[in-house]
């Protein structure tokens, strides 16, 4: 029986908090919109350089929570967020706080991969340019190409720099954004659902760079996909009905998690 | 009990997993009993049937294995039902090994056709086999009914099981003493009286897997040992 006996040992050893740097804070995060209290007091301590999955059936919240880390809510008049996010001790509610530049250090990339109808090139040194990163020519090519590299698409698209985005293929598309995303040296980046509009292969793709970026970015993903939450996260964070039910380290969640409603879930038996 | 999968193949697909090993656990215990008996009466034809129903076990342990994996394969199942899964693949590797063992006693059997020492020499492996044989019930009632606290009386008792097979050691070991003509037999005995303690320590384990599979964690308490014949003393009387 030595193999139970490891598996908790791997579990236990896998807590991760206690040695990672917080990197997020949230702190009684509420959201309505209009009438609609969509996002119930939510604590949530997401670690540094590492991938926190936010897991929960449809209009459970956790886009919702997501948004909030950029301020993403801001763009839809009746939502109203309370409570306090901090990136670093720094509140992203601050008004003295530019949100042009909380989205450069908060980058993010959504379900379906959005391009600019721009060249390659154009999408990733687009970022840089309007942030004022690059002092010259040579300074935001070797942005570009960095970037692309990162991104697990330089191969791919070396040739075709001056093609336009769009006219790549769906996973490609999604890589250049991450590589948009990137380009900016942002500290956090928020993925929403990254990977529903993608082949298994493309999703592969994206998770394998994912794995490679927390050494250097702090990733928080929204998913639907259990079995990627299990593979590509650290952390998981379980919300239901707008409310966070249970979060830990995702060996912990998807083998024994401690709340009735979070196993139902994972093992689809509602949601 | 849990709730329903979205998925209802899913469930299905549990059921029948959980059916197939108590339907295993069914062939299993049969085997011990039969074997036993076949022991007891010298029946060689019992012992024969013995060995062709462990042949069906071992096609249910093939058989639960492909189910288990299949569907690993084809619901990625998570948490308990990822226990459950893991479960019947460890059950019926006990259980295969159970009825590997009780072959073997029918095997002796066959061997031993033509002997026949006094009855009473079989009395300790007959009982050691009756407490072994609860132990088995105990312990796939628990399985069926995700019942902890009788997955660790299982657990517990193996003791009482390894004190019994000290102390039936010990009897035969008197008995060979006794009358070199018993030797043979005894020796035979010894192994069957070996056989069945092994098979309470596979009950040990299936408690332990049962408790896994409900609690998700591992029994990592020492479990009181009864088993003393590595260092018991050979009477010797001269």
């Amino acid at each position: 029986m030595n193999s139970m006996v490891q598996v908790e040992q791997t579990v236990a050893s896998h807590v991760g908090l206690e040695d990672t740097p917080i990197k997020v804070v949230a702190r009684g995060v509420n959201v309505f919109y209009g009438e609609k209290h969509a996002l119930h007091d939510i604590d949530l301590d997401i670690p540094e350089r590492a991938v926190t999955a936010l897991i929960g059936p449809s209009g459970c919240g956790k886009s919702t929570f997501l948004r909030c880390i950029n301020r993403m809510n801001d763009t839809i008049p009746i939502a109203r967020v309370t409570g306090t996010i901090k990136i670093d001790r720094q509140d992203v509610h601050d008004p003295a706080l530019d949100v042009v530049q909380l989205r450069a250090r908060v980058g993010m990339v959504f379900q379906k991969p959005n391009p600019f109808p721009k060249s390659v090139f154009e999408n990733v040194a687009y970022g840089p340019r309007i942030h004022g990163l690059a002092a010259s020519k040579a300074d935001l090519e070797e942005v570009v190409v960095t970037s692309l590299k990162r991104a697990g698409l330089w191969e791919e698209v070396k040739d075709r720099l001056s093609d336009q985005g769009t006219g790549l293929s769906g996973g490609q598309q999604q890589r250049l954004c991450i590589a948009r995303a990137i380009a900016v040296s942002p500290e956090v980046i928020l993925m929403d659902e990254p990977c529903s509009a993608l082949d298994p292969i493309a999703t592969a793709k994206i998770e394998e760079l994912m794995d490679e970026l927390r050494t250097n970015f702090t990733i928080i993903i929204v998913t639907h996909s259990m079995q990627q939450a299990a593979r590509v996260s650290q952390r998981t964070a379980f919300f239901h009905l707008g409310y966070l039910v249970e979060e830990g380290p995702t060996t912990k969640m998807f083998t024994t998690p401690g709340d009735r409603r979070t196993q139902d879930y994972i093992t689809g038996r509602f949601g | 009990m849990m709730s329903e999968h979205t998925a209802k193949a899913f469930d299905v697909d549990l059921q029948e997993l959980a059916r197939k090993v108590a339907e295993m656990g069914g062939l299993a215990e049969k085997e011990i009993g039969d074997a036993v008996e076949a022991l007891a009466k010298r029946d060689t034809a019992l012992a024969q049937r013995v060995m062709a129903v462990d042949l069906s076990t071992d096609q249910l342990q093939r058989e639960i294995e492909e189910k288990a994996i299949l569907t690993i394969a084809r619901r990625q199942p998570m948490a308990v039902d990822l226990r459950e899964i893991v479960a019947a693949l460890r059950l019926a590797n006990d259980l295969e090994r159970i009825g590997d063992l009780a072959k073997n006693i029918a095997k002796r059997v066959v061997a031993l056709n033509g002997d026949f020492p006094p009855q009473k020499l079989i009395r300790g492996v007959e009982h050691i086999s009756d407490l072994v044989l609860e132990q088995l019930k105990d312990v796939l009632d628990a399985y069926a009914q995700r019942d902890l606290a009788k997955a660790l009386a299982v657990w517990k008792g193996d003791d009482k099981v390894d004190a019994m097979y000290t102390s039936v050691f010990r009897e035969l070991l008197t008995y060979m003493m006794e009358d070199p003509r018993n030797i043979t037999f005894c020796t035979h005995l010894l192994f069957c009286a070996k056989n069945i303690e092994r098979m309470g320590d596979h009950a040990t384990n299936i408690a332990e897997t049962v408790y896994y599979m409900v609690e998700g964690r591992a029994l990592t308490d020492e479990r009181p040992k009864g088993d003393t014949t590595n260092i018991a003393p050979v009477p010797i009387r001269m």
